[in-house]
């Protein structure tokens, strides 16, 4: 088989394995399905990596295998591009998808949706492939609208509850707005370029770089800076960037496999890549790496913030997910695209290990979320408790786990970049270095360590409790995985399916770091896959003062962000450890700052008044006064009754009198020789 | 030669069916359903034969009949096909078994004479869109207004009579309109030229001033304003979608609204370069309206037919848009657009006739879940509405994605002219993927998800005539979106003469050899960079 034979094979074995369970799952049976689906993912795997080999060795590849359509001078193709940004992140995303899949058949084994969630994952890891091998545009959106579609499916695949429904069309719509962005950037870009081919769009990108626009009075923007600043609002509705993070936490209504998959470990962070794809554009524009760097900083410390107030343990995860997308962009932003992008592939392993672990508890808790309900599992769970550990480790950054490396390296970015906005990213990432090890111990702590503070005898009880509630909601359809209920009893490790994947995953979490520091940062890893200016190039900088992982690990431990993670721990473990009652004191002492933190600074309810409540507003007002009153009330039925009034009026003339028609004959008759006479 | 008759037969083939339909003995429903639909079936597959040996490389007429008419008016009997309605044809075929087997089980009044209008109105439609004379053009688009109005008149809703009243006073003024605007562009083509016709090819070569251009375009605007419909003309549309029968329906928004947009790009614009340049902003801050009034009005909707007729209003405002932009893939993809909404929108209404044959209402708080009781149904319904937002590998995105960037191109271009307001225009028209997206969603996960509540239950899923007509669209849904270039290639030529035509100015004042302002002058309207040298340079 040649490579590109291998390109084409590694996205469409994973939309075979869709395909056939998707149409025939039912048929297929709950065995085959998942094995197809498996199997589907793991050929795509093992391609990933051949294909990973043969980039590393220098093998490159950027051609159109399909002409989707070709009107005058544009063609809009569907294309490849090989190199190692495109392929480490197909090894990332395969091979998180494939521990997912393993996953799911433990996670999913009650589930009457069994087969459509394979299929939907399967789907889901095909649409993400052909995103991230996309050598234009057009392929680009097309990845990006159709992971966003599985994601609405997979967050709203229990929909027969109202908050599932809730999220997912939340997160499409939000979604939306971000594509408005992306749209606006695509056609800025076609308009100038002529083209949406990559290559072509980056060797050209130069030629514009003095281009100005004036779209508001006199204020000149630069080309690039709005088209930049257009694609990253698309990125940061995917990767989930304040303002447009809102759909994020709500997306955890979906099963606990596809918020590690999606919503943790590879979709969210296809704003991230293609940011960084995009490299030779951003790197153009000032402004607008600056914007990044402004937005990414925000994100990652004020939601960071958010995940200390949360008792849910999937949203105290997905909270850190949207802290960690913030450290990528300020990466981004500061123009430290390998960096973002390393941390993207630890925070991949290590984010999707959390919450594969999270999913873990769930089960073993038969459903229960709550970590004030949790407590003392590691006595009953040690596989999952090792590896929740170990990931929380890599979380919070530190030695010698693999996010320590990477966060470390973007805090050393940030310091040494001169991008206006630097410093308050500089305190915002440092900041967040302590909040991060606090809610990732809090969750540790609370979930694993201390008393255990669910019922070991009640479970059923809970359980009971547990159906009623969902009850409406489908229970009775059969919807929920319910049948864990019936074991009673102490909470049990999950089933090897369940921990394999965990330990597979806790692998690369813990080694990454350290070995891939040296050439993704300072190597000639992406030899030419990301372009950086040397007025930019910290990464540059930070390489004339590398002097191996050994002294990179000492400088860290020496330096500020290690301790404030250690603070952070040990702050954790006073807080719900040692002295328990304290954090409902500083809630009580903190009231409206708590209060601000509980509500997410408000802006749910914001986005509900105004933009959704203003849509509904304004389709309402128009309605009724534009249909309703103006145009069918004034014109419509208006000339109806002009003509009537008309009608009525004229009747007066037919009186049926002959003088009446006498009289007017004259008149007429007159008027007439008058005009013929008087020309 | 064979092809040329062969045109011929299949816009005749419903005449003929219908004289078999009256001839047919009473009471034979069945008899006649089957015949109809055997028809319908026979015409599309010539149609497939026609559009299979439609040579894309040609520009121009193919399949050409031109013979006599009215002599001393200089009026021809003259049909073909051509790049404008070659797709336009292809989907009015493609749509017409499906009507017919879709009505199956809700039409049991007068099914003889329901299914006669069908045929009769696919003979129109079919009519309006091959002929090449004005003339012609003209009568067959007044004949499709009857079997229209009778449609809704009988077997519509409680309410019918108004919407029909409605329906025909404003389509019968915009063709009053449009008469008189007729008359004098033949008599002032005879007037200029001496020569005396009304062949399409003829009146493109008329020479008008520039005020008499833009009075005429808005009478032929109007009548095609009104069809499109374009807001604020469109309140006709509701209120004929709710009372029609489902078949009137699909036919409504599957066809009848392409004839207004197919009248702008076939004789509003060609024939009115001039005019059409003038008020190029005004038609595009309408068609940014429509778009944007229709997604708004849609929003608030209770009734599931009315969110679906807004959200005609709305797509339509895509295809005007795409249309003005004079921009080749602009062009290209709001012809893509005008089958993708035939196709989804013709499908949502035949679900929603689906689900109101079980349930009896349209109002959509009576519903909910209905992906738990009707699967089959919920799935087919959401593609629908995912191809109705546009998602990629859908026909909606295809014809949206074009349409955007043509819009962005050509707005582009005036703004390098110094003119701000499209570009904020082409903005506004992006946020339509935003408020599609709102109400349609937001309509099916009231719909399909959630609890279960459905009235008149229980019911089954859809049966296999149901399953295959849905899979029959969603099949064509698909193709448009995976394999869109065949067809593309086929409108191309006509996109660019198109351009062409309304590229060059026909005031009849300008010196010969002045060059006609603006888009045609680069193929893709991809702008230089320099801001001079773009545009009209004299």
């Amino acid at each position: 088989m040649t490579m590109q034979q291998l390109y084409l094979l590694i996205p469409l074995a994973p939309l075979a394995g869709a395909v056939a369970v998707g149409l025939f799952g039912p048929k297929l049976g709950r065995g085959l399905s998942h094995w197809l689906c498996i199997l589907g993912v793991a050929v795509a795997t093992v391609g990933s990596i051949v294909v990973w080999r043969d980039v590393m060795a220098g093998a490159r590849f950027n051609g159109d295998v399909y002409t989707w359509l070709q009107s005058g001078s544009l063609k809009l193709a569907i294309g490849f591009l090989i190199d190692p940004l495109t392929a480490t992140m197909m090894v990332v995303v395969t091979f998180v998808s494939l521990m997912v899949h393993v996953y799911t058949i433990g996670y999913m084994a009650e589930d009457p949706g069994y087969t459509r969630f394979f299929s939907y994952i399967s789907l889901f890891t095909f649409s993400m492939l052909m995103l991230v091998m996309s050598n234009n545009f057009v392929q680009l959106f097309f990845g990006w609208e159709a992971v966003g579609l599985v994601s609405y499916l997979l967050i709203g695949f229990w929909y027969t509850r109202p908050t599932a429904i809730y999220a997912n069309l939340k997160a499409f719509l939000v979604n939306r707005v971000g594509d408005f962005g992306f749209l606006l950037g695509i056609g800025l870009i076609l308009a100038w370029f002529g083209t949406l081919d990559y290559a072509q769009v980056f060797a050209r990108a130069g030629e514009f770089e003095g281009a100005k626009l004036n779209l508001w009075g006199a204020a000149e923007w630069s080309l690039l800076t709005v088209t930049c600043i257009c694609l990253f609002v698309g990125a940061m509705g995917k990767s989930a960037q304040v303002p447009l993070h809102v759909w994020l936490p709500d997306s955890m209504e979906g099963p606990t496999p596809i918020s590690a998959l999606i919503h943790a470990a590879t979709m969210v962070t296809a704003g991230i890549f293609m940011v960084a794809r995009m490299s030779p554009l951003f790197e153009l524009s000032d402004t607008a790496l600056s914007f990044v760097t402004v937005i990414g900083a925000t994100t990652a410390l004020f939601m960071a913030f958010l995940g200390i107030v949360q008792n849910d343990i999937k949203r105290v995860v997905a909270y850190s997910t949207l802290s960690q997308l913030g450290y990528m962009t300020v990466a981004l932003g500061v123009s430290a695209y390998s960096a973002a992008i390393f941390h993207l592939m630890t925070h991949a392993f290590f984010k999707a290990l959390l919450f594969l672990c999270a999913g873990s508890v769930i089960i073993a808790l038969h459903h229960e979320q709550d970590l004030r309900k949790m407590g003392g599992l590691r006595r009953y769970m040690p596989v999952t408790w090792i590896t929740a550990l170990v990931g929380s480790l890599a979380l919070a950054g530190v030695p010698p786990f693999a996010g320590f490396f990477s966060k470390d390296a973007i805090i050393e970015a940030v310091h040494a970049s001169r991008i206006p906005g630097h410093g308050y990213a500089y305190f915002a990432v440092l900041a967040g270095v302590f909040i991060t090890a606090f809610y990732s111990f809090r969750l540790l702590f609370l979930a694993f360590h201390g008393k255990a503070r669910f019922d070991p005898a009640g479970q059923a009880h809970s359980h009971d409790e547990h159906a009623a509630d969902r009850h409406d909601a489908g229970h009775e359809a059969g919807d929920e995985p319910d049948a864990h209920g019936h074991h009673g009893g102490p909470p049990r490790e999950s089933p090897w399916v369940v921990t394999l994947p965990l330990v597979l995953l806790a692998i690369p979490s813990v080694f990454t770091g350290w070995t891939y520091i040296e050439p993704m940062l300072f190597g000639d890893y992406f030899g030419g896959a990301i372009v950086v200016r040397p007025e930019h190039a910290v990464l540059w900088e930070m390489k004339n003062e590398w002097r191996g992982v050994a002294a990179f690990v000492q400088h860290g431990v020496l330096s500020l962000p290690f301790w404030l993670a250690l603070a952070g721990i040990a702050a954790a473990w006073y807080c719900y450890l040692v002295n328990p009652a304290l954090p409902a004191r500083i809630k009580s002492a903190i009231g409206p700052v708590y209060t601000l933190l509980d509500n997410k600074y408000y802006f749910d309810r914001f986005n509900d008044t105004v933009f959704a409540g203003g849509a509904r507003r304004l389709g309402g007002f128009l309605s009724r006064v534009g249909d309703a009153t103006v145009i069918d009330g004034f014109f419509v039925n208006g000339s109806a009754r002009l003509v009537g009034w008309a009608a009525a009026m004229l009747r007066h003339l037919q009186s049926g009198y002959v003088y009446h028609y006498a009289f007017a004959m004259i008149v007429g008759f007159f008027a007439m020789l008058t005009w013929w006479v008087g020309r | 030669m064979f092809d040329a008759a062969l045109l011929n037969i299949v816009v005749y083939l419903p005449l003929g069916g219908i004289a078999l339909l009256l001839a047919a003995p009473a009471g034979q429903d069945a008899f006649v359903r089957r015949l109809t639909l055997g028809l319908m079936t026979l015409q599309l597959a010539l149609v497939a034969w026609l559009y299979l040996r439609f040579d894309p490389t040609v520009a121009g007429l193919q399949f050409e009949t031109r013979l006599p008419w009215i002599a001393s008016w200089g009026v021809h009997y003259q049909i073909g096909l051509d790049g404008y309605n070659v797709l336009l044809v292809l989907m009015t075929a493609f749509l017409g078994p499906l009507v017919v087997a879709g009505a199956f089980t809700a039409i049991r009044k007068d099914v003889k004479l329901f299914y006669s209008m069908v045929l009769l109105i696919q003979f129109a439609m079919l009519g309006t869109f091959v002929a090449q004379d004005l003339f012609l053009f003209y009568v067959f688009w007044e004949t499709m207004l009857i079997p229209m109005f009778l449609m809704i008149g009988i077997w519509g809703g409680e309410r019918r009579i108004y919407a029909t009243i409605k329906f025909f006073l404003y389509t019968a003024f915009g063709s009053i309109l449009m008469l008189a605007a007729v008359i004098y562009l033949v008599l002032s083509l005879q007037s200029t030229t001496g020569i005396t016709s009304f062949a399409f090819a003829d009146l493109y070569r008329s020479q008008l001033p520039l005020d008499v251009q833009c009075i005429l375009l808005a009478a032929f605007g109007l009548s095609f304003a009104i069809k499109v419909p374009m807001v604020p003309l469109h309140t006709w549309l509701p209120d004929a979608h709710v009372e029609a029968p489902t078949a009137g329906s699909v036919i409504l928004a599957g066809v009848l609204l392409k004839m207004g947009t197919y009248g702008f790009m076939k004789l509003g614009f060609p024939l009115f370069p001039d005019a059409t340049l003038a008020f190029t902003p005004a038609i595009m801050f309408l068609a940014v309206v429509s778009i944007v009034y229709g997604a708004c009005v849609a929003l608030v909707q209770t009734d599931i037919k009315k969110i679906i007729a807004y959200s005609s209003i709305s797509h339509l405002g895509y295809v005007m848009l795409g249309l003005v932009s004079l921009n080749l893939y602009g062009i290209q993809g709001a012809v893509i657009q005008m089958v993708s909404h035939g196709l989804t929108a013709a499908g949502l209404f035949l679900m929603v006739g689906m689900i109101y044959e079980r349930c009896h209402t349209r109002e959509l708080a009576d519903y909910g879940g209905l992906a738990k009781l009707l699967p089959v149904y919920s799935v087919f319904f959401a593609i629908l509405t995912l191809a109705s937002i546009g998602l990629p590998t859908t026909s909606g995105f295809t014809g949206e994605f074009l349409v955007l960037l043509g819009a962005f191109g050509a707005a582009w271009q005036q703004y390098e002219l110094g003119s701000t307001l499209p570009l904020a225009l082409a903005s506004v028209a992006v946020s339509g993927v935003v408020l599609g997206a709102l109400y349609m969603l937001w309509f099916a996960q009231r719909f399909l998800f959630g609890a279960a509540k459905a009235p008149h239950q229980p019911f089954g899923d859809l049966d296999l005539r149901e399953r295959a007509i849905l899979g029959i669209i969603v099949a064509a849904v698909f193709v448009l979106g995976l394999f869109p270039d065949e067809p593309m290639r086929k409108t191309e030529l006509a996109a660019k003469q198109f351009q062409q035509l309304v590229g060059t100015s026909r005031t009849g004042v300008r010196a010969a050899g002045e060059p006609g302002r603006g888009p045609a002058a680069s193929e893709n309207g991809a702008p230089r960079f320099a801001r001079a040298g773009t545009g009209s340079a004299p």
